[in-house]
């Protein structure tokens, strides 16, 4: 059906689509299992695998030099986590200081966490080990089908000009899709707000570039309104803070959570996390043990009802407790320029003198106005998957089913249930692979657990060979060696 | 590291069972404080080695309990290191009032100091990192082996 279309088909026998860095993390992990360049394809619009979460990291906040919110071992270019990206970095900076972090964490020192940039750069050179760049197929995939004779079509339209048909086919025995976020999340008021008014300009969202803003506040003193309380939040308030402190700016800065926390919570002694000053505090995404430890285990042992309890427990938005960011916020707070509320905003309006004035109310029930320059949504991307083109025909027609988190049910192995074709299986990673028997998906660590349980599948299957300890040493010694594989 | 129980007590076996075997084989020869034969004191540094790995099953179940505490369920680097402290106190306690079964006369202390923080060192430098290289999933599976 599909050559009877006019489209030409190509043989791989495995696609990954997406190609962010959870298509080079499974790349990364087959290759090492021994999988040739000519036996995977990664369908992508990036030349890059960092390319998108660069731009994601660089908008929030974070530049190359700033350090992100991730483990010391949790490398994307290197699956064993050792030498970890602590010893990386002290190496290259010839800093104790980072030795001495890492060994005294969480204890004595905040976690340590690497830079931006030494995850760009370490990536690339991994990226270039393992042939990467010979495995990419440039395009805009539009579905995965499943073929009649087991295995799956990808579907794709290639970059203009560069074949003679819109579109191509790669016809493979598996597929692997790691797509990310459909797109950025905004809060319903903002977004009523945006529409009535077609004002891009005052209101943000945290992920889109809103450097005006900084700009703008380096001319004059401004009020801004901050949304959120995780860590996209936190790096917001650190710009606004550095800049102030830099350039001397008087920036007043108002945040609004929608949840105070004002303290310890949780149900029970055995499980209570700290928080304060409207934070719930958290080193990482998770309680660490989420992506290796206890609660792995605990959520793979439990189903249903019983799993979304334990999700509801952990979960929330949290930040860090960083000594930095607790004393640039202790300083606002004496200094009458931090105002930390609790809040809930119900519509937006622009002023006559062109500001915003917020309506909200309270958990008390005080009702009350605040004017500001500028807002910026720190709530987060989008989790809806039916947004994503290729993910909302999965569901449609490729046999997928939502779980009871809205995303893909997958079983141990990230193989999507009810899409597997004759003896073909699809395998999926990363942010659409929540709420199932592993909670660390959109992570570093959660990519590599995900990129480990499917090789492993595919070592089941002949498709790559075993990772025993013997080959994981030889090839950890190549990665060290830098040697190509 | 975010160990669960099993992993505990697996990577303690096994830790001390490869690394400990091979590093209290290097270290007891130079030994001070040993008197007798090598093939004597041998017999004494392993007869430890095994008292460490059997009693610090115990010392996993106060540790995991004590991390229960702890809202991310991890063991900090350092408290692997620091708890040289109280499991040498109680090792050297056994030792003096020879409760170790197999070891009939007193060790001195320091021999058994020696060995112990030596091998001690080794075994967690060695879980720190190096572990990871041969044992891809040991530290997603909360330090299980098996």
């Amino acid at each position: 059906m599909v050559a009877a279309a006019g489209i030409p088909i190509f043989d791989a026998p495995l696609v990954s689509v997406g190609g962010g860095l959870g298509s080079f993390t499974l790349v990364d992990v087959l290759r090492i299992q021994g999988a040739p360049p000519s036996a995977i394809r990664v369908v992508s619009l990036s030349d890059r695998p960092w390319q998108t979460w660069q731009y994601l990291t660089r908008v929030s906040q974070l530049p190359a030099h700033e350090r992100i919110r991730s483990d010391a071992g949790a490398r994307p270019d290197n699956i064993w986590g050792f030498p970890s990206y602590a010893l990386h970095e002290a190496w290259r900076e010839r800093s104790p200081k980072l030795v001495w972090q890492v060994l005294t964490e969480p204890v004595l020192s905040d976690f340590f966490s690497p830079r931006a940039g030494t995850v760009f750069s370490t990536v690339q050179r991994e990226a270039e080990r393992i042939s990467y760049p010979d495995m990419l197929a440039k395009g805009q995939v539009r579905m995965v089908r499943r073929r009649g004779g087991g295995g799956y079509f990808t579907v794709l339209t290639p970059p203009a000009g560069t074949m003679p048909t819109k579109r191509v086919a790669i016809r493979s025995r598996y597929v692997h899709l790691a797509v990310g976020y459909p797109g950025l999340k905004f809060l319903d008021d903002l977004q009523e707000f945006r529409a009535a008014y077609n004002d891009y300009h005052r209101v943000v969202n945290a992920y889109e570039s809103h450097e005006h803003v900084y700009e703008f506040l380096k001319t004059r003193p401004g009020v801004v309104i901050v949304r959120g309380a995780g860590i996209v939040a936190s790096r917001v308030l650190q710009r606004l803070m550095d800049d102030r402190e830099r350039y001397g700016l008087q920036t007043q800065i108002v945040q609004m959570f929608r949840t105070f926390v004002t303290g310890p919570h949780g149900p029970s002694l055995w499980m209570r996390r700290k928080g304060g000053d409207g934070w719930a505090y958290q080193a990482f995404t998770l309680p660490k043990s989420a992506f290796g430890g206890q609660l792995k285990a605990q959520f793979r042992r439990r189903e249903g009802q019983d799993r979304a309890r334990l999700a509801k427990t952990v979960g929330g938005t949290t930040t860090p407790r960083l000594r930095h960011w607790q004393r640039q916020m202790g300083e606002g707070r004496r200094g009458g320029w931090y105002h930390a509320v609790q809040a809930v905003v119900d519509r937006v309006e622009p002023t006559p003198d062109g500001r915003l004035v917020s309506y909200t109310s309270s958990a008390d029930g005080t009702r009350n106005r605040v004017v500001s320059d500028f807002i910026i949504d720190c709530t987060g991307l989008e989790a809806d998957m039916a947004e994503h083109r290729v993910l909302a025909d999965l569901l449609e027609h490729g046999g997928a089913r939502r779980n009871g988190a809205g995303r893909l049910t997958v079983g141990h192995s990230f193989e999507v249930v009810g899409a597997e074709s004759g003896d073909g299986v699809l395998y999926a990673s990363g942010a659409a692979t929540a709420g199932n028997h592993f909670p660390a998906v959109d992570s570093f660590l959660g990519m590599q657990t995900a990129a480990l349980d499917i090789a492993a599948d595919l070592a089941r299957r002949g498709f790559v060979k075993r990772l025993g300890p013997v080959r994981s040493t030889r090839q950890w010694l190549k990665w060290a060696a830098g040697r190509r594989i | 590291m975010i160990p669960t129980l099993f992993g505990r007590i697996q990577t303690r076996i096994f830790t001390l069972g490869t690394v400990g075997v091979v590093l209290t084989a290097l270290i007891t020869p130079v030994l001070p404080g040993t008197g007798g034969s090598l093939g004597a004191a041998y017999r004494v540094a392993y007869l430890i080695l095994l008292a460490v790995a059997v009693v610090g099953v115990g010392w996993e179940l106060l540790y995991h309990l004590l991390m229960q505490f702890r809202w991310d369920k991890d063991w900090p680097t350092l408290f692997g290191l620091l708890t040289i402290v109280p499991e040498g106190a109680l090792m050297w306690a056994l030792l003096r009032y020879e409760l170790v079964p197999g070891i009939g006369g007193k060790v001195a202390t320091s021999t058994f100091l020696t060995m112990f923080v030596f091998v001690w060192c080794g075994v967690w430098l060695f879980s720190n990192g190096p572990m990871r290289v041969p044992f891809v999933q040991w530290r997603l599976r909360g330090g299980r082996l098996l």
